[in-house]
């Protein structure tokens, strides 16, 4: 197919339409839809709706209650431990906290502990992949903190809430707004170059769903600056982490608590008994479940494996009746597709049009209603279908230099036009295809403000918890979330530590969720945690052999 | 390119080349796995094409989107000269292209308490004194996979400009390929770390706003607000949320930016 400027023939066509309409699109904002207007939308076209999505687990302390169809078969999957294999009299490492994931919240989480008075040797980070591989990574567009005279934590506090449908546990919301901007200090000191004003004001940009400008960034690699200034201070301490080494049960002693975890090492295929006075779970999220069929922009080791070590030792999960789908997913060209384009170029003033040029939607609704109107838009038959049948609608990036001056595309998303650049497209000049993309995992392990779960020894952050987003998070809040409870993980699991006492190690928990499995009648095929998801080509697995 | 030093003799370009593994299916291209032959759809990245083949990762693949560098590879095509240095994830295969993985790249890091430096023009070259040993070949800025001027970014750290150095080096994904080319055993991607730490907490300016906001905190100006909205009913608060001015829409509705 003969492609110029990276779009075949009959895109530049609707391209065209879409230039032609530019700058009436500019000058015409659609208003944002009414309370009812949105309810509407999500209902007839979120798959957090749609029949079919979810059904009722049928099995532990959240029984009856509605999940995501790939949630609720993990956690009735068969165990992929056997506790018989494990001698729990030989402990390879014998710690204070266990850290399970080495993402943000996981690293945040040992910086807090070391500062709360943890010896740097009796912290132990374990994670899937490396340290930093991670979605914490991957998070363009920003940072919410409500530090401008305009802006207040108690809007901040209604942004969250009202975005998370009301749903949300509102102390975790309330810990989310208030520690925001000492969480901006705690970066500021560490270093994390933020985009500013020449006066040093932050440059502060809107999100969907947020009432005032609050999103900090840098660039559009917001992720990646916190993170690698995060790690980089973990390494000059030489706090340890055990690489490609996931968690796959927890450990529990006779008394209840939970006691650290057996850990596999995946390229020697051995294990590791790990016991720790308390266990913090920091793995993140699950879009390689690829639920309700979605593409993701997750990383490769976003399984949802937190989710499930947590369930057989029987913390309580909440909110996983939602997922989030990202608006703007890549849909054209095709190696990208699902790959994230961040919510900041429309922060910047992108609007979103159909084949014929028009806007029809409000650029910065929660990600959730926005994600809805990009759908229907296109079962309507006024989207774009790509030549591998993907449907997408534009995001009409130009208008970001005539906005703001040109060379704004190339300096403040710099990630994107690297991207598109790739595949011949210059989204300065072109607008870029997008559809929704399987973000985030809104729900999950239940905590309080204090990250605590319902079982004593367990502390949770991050995106495997529940909670703190309700049904619905906003742009803005994962890195916060990340950053605000990994460090209340830290500084709680080390106060905790100081006065609790290890009894004597068990898996039985795993035989007892064994029977729980037995008596619901469930004959599972499926195996959890998965660990890493399976892409190998069809004829490769149709064709392998286990001999070896 | 640099056409002088092309002296391989050209085959004619119109004779395609069969397939060391039988003929190609429209569609398909030929790659070469660590030298292995297989036959792949054409379009798929290179990370892709080794799923398709059979391969399953455990290293070499990270968050699958070009941000981690976990995937950071070098390939060549058949019968050319120039090695190509690309992320797995982003690089779409070509026909008769040779690919492999770089699991690892061994670069010691010098350790620091960023607290205890000082932005000075020698902290840079004090913390990694191999910078000074930087042969100007530009072989660095060849294989980054983000088009970063490395080279560049290290003459700064030379000079000790620290802010021009984290400027240049912002996008840096850490994959190491510079490193890993290096004849001065240069370790760049941590070098421009540290200069990017430098710079954010020593040498850009500090935002006024951020100090008065926490003191406020501090002082538990907002608490009573919010346990205010906490203890709402639900339909007061919904009224609140839906009532609640929102800042972008005004903005636009002004035609500023």
């Amino acid at each position: 197919m003969k492609l110029i400027d990276g779009y075949p023939e009959y895109m530049l066509k609707s391209i065209a339409l879409v230039e032609q309409k530019r700058k009436r699109n500019m000058s015409h904002p659609v208003k944002p839809m009414s309370m009812k207007e949105r309810e509407e939308n999500l209902s007839k076209y979120h798959p957090d709706y749609m029949d079919g999505t979810r059904r009722k687990l049928r099995l532990g302390a959240d029984k009856g209650k509605e999940f995501y169809n790939g949630i609720a078969d993990l956690l009735e999957a068969r165990l992929v431990l056997n506790a018989n294999d494990v001698d729990l009299s030989k402990i390879d490492y014998d710690v204070d906290i266990l850290i399970i994931g080495g993402g943000g919240a996981g690293t945040v989480a040992a910086l807090f502990a070391y500062e709360s008075g943890i010896a740097c040797d009796k912290i132990l980070i374990v994670t899937k992949l490396r340290h930093g591989d991670a979605n914490s990574m991957m998070a363009q567009g920003g940072i919410q903190a409500a530090d401008r005279p305009q802006d207040s934590p108690a809007l901040h506090y209604l942004d969250i809430y009202g975005g998370g449908h009301f749903t949300n546990k509102p102390e975790l919301a309330r810990a989310l707004a208030l520690d925001a901007p000492g969480i901006i200090k705690w970066h500021e000191e560490l270093g994390v170059m933020y985009d500013r004003q020449d006066d040093g004001e932050f440059q502060e940009l809107s999100g969907g769903g947020t009432c005032r400008n609050r999103m900090h960034s840098a660039k559009d690699y917001t992720g990646m600056e916190l993170l690698r200034n995060i790690r980089d201070n973990a390494r000059n301490l030489e706090l340890p982490v055990l690489e490609f080494c996931p968690i796959v049960e927890l450990l529990m002693d006779n008394k209840g608590k939970v006691a650290g975890g057996v850990a596999f090492n995946l390229e020697t295929f051995e294990y590791y008994v790990i016991r720790a006075k308390a266990t913090i779970l920091a793995t993140g999220g699950s879009g390689r479940l690829h639920l309700s069929n979605y593409p993701t922009t997750n990383h490769y080791g976003a399984t949802g494996d937190g989710l499930v070590m947590a369930y057989h030792v029987g913390a309580n999960l909440r909110d996983l009746d939602t997922i989030q789908i990202h608006p703007t997913g890549d849909a054209y060209p095709e190696p990208i597709v699902g790959i994230l384009s961040t919510e900041k170029i429309r922060g910047l003033g992108a609007i979103p049009v159909n084949a014929n040029g028009d806007p029809f939607v409000f650029p910065l609704e929660p990600r959730d209603v926005e994600s809805a109107a990009f759908i229907k838009e296109c079962k309507e038959g006024h989207g774009i279908i790509t030549p591998t049948g993907m449907p997408g609608v534009w995001l009409d990036t130009p208008m970001i230099d005539i906005i703001h001056g040109e060379g704004t595309c190339a300096l403040k998303l710099s990630g994107e036009v690297r991207k598109f650049k790739r595949f011949d497209i210059d989204m300065a000049k072109h607008p870029i295809l997008v559809y929704p993309t399987l973000h985030y995992q809104n729900g999950g392990v239940e905590i309080n403000e204090k990250t605590e779960t319902k079982i004593p020894g367990l502390f949770a952050a991050g995106e495997v918890t529940g909670g703190v987003h309700g049904k619905n998070r906003l742009m803005g809040n994962s890195l916060l979330d990340y950053n605000v409870f990994g460090r209340r993980a830290g500084i709680y699991a080390a106060k905790y530590v100081k006065k609790v006492k290890i009894g004597k190690l068990t898996l039985s928990h795993l035989d007892k969720y064994k029977k729980m499995i037995e008596q619901a009648g469930i004959d599972s095929k499926k195996t959890a945690p998965i660990l890493l998801p399976e892409y190998r080509g069809e004829k490769a697995i149709s064709r392998a052999l286990d001999i070896f | 390119m640099n056409k002088s030093r092309q002296i391989v003799i050209e085959k004619p370009k119109n004779n395609t080349k069969k397939s060391k593994n039988g003929k190609l299916k429209t569609g398909e291209v030929e790659v070469f796995i660590m030298g292995k032959s297989y036959k792949v759809p054409a379009g798929l990245t290179i990370m892709k094409a080794l799923e398709f083949a059979g391969y399953r990762f455990i290293r070499g693949c990270g968050c699958r989107a070009g941000f981690c560098g976990a995937c950071s590879t070098v390939y060549r095509i058949e019968d050319e000269q120039k090695l190509g240095f690309d992320l797995a994830c982003q690089k779409v295969v070509e026909d008769k292209m040779y690919l492999v993985q770089l699991p690892f790249v061994p670069a010691s890091k010098a350790e620091y308490d960023i607290e205890k430096l000082e932005p000075s023009d020698i902290t840079l070259i004090t913390m990694y004194p191999e910078i000074a040993r930087c042969v100007s070949c530009n072989t660095c800025t060849k294989s980054c996979p983000q088009d970063i001027e490395v080279m560049k970014y290290i003459q700064c750290a030379i000079r000790g400009d620290i802010a021009k150095c984290a400027e240049i080096s912002f996008d840096c994904i850490q994959c190491g390929l510079c490193a890993m080319r290096c004849p001065a055993d240069i370790k760049h991607y941590h070098v421009s770390q540290l200069a990017r730490r430098l710079r954010g907490k020593y040498i850009d300016p500090k935002s006024n706003n951020l100090a008065k906001r926490l003191k406020e905190i501090e002082d538990r100006k907002y608490d009573n607000e919010i346990d205010g909205l906490i203890k709402m009913e639900k339909k007061e608060i919904t009224e609140l949320y839906k009532k609640r001015k929102i800042e972008a829409e005004e903005a636009v509705a002004q035609g500023g930016d």
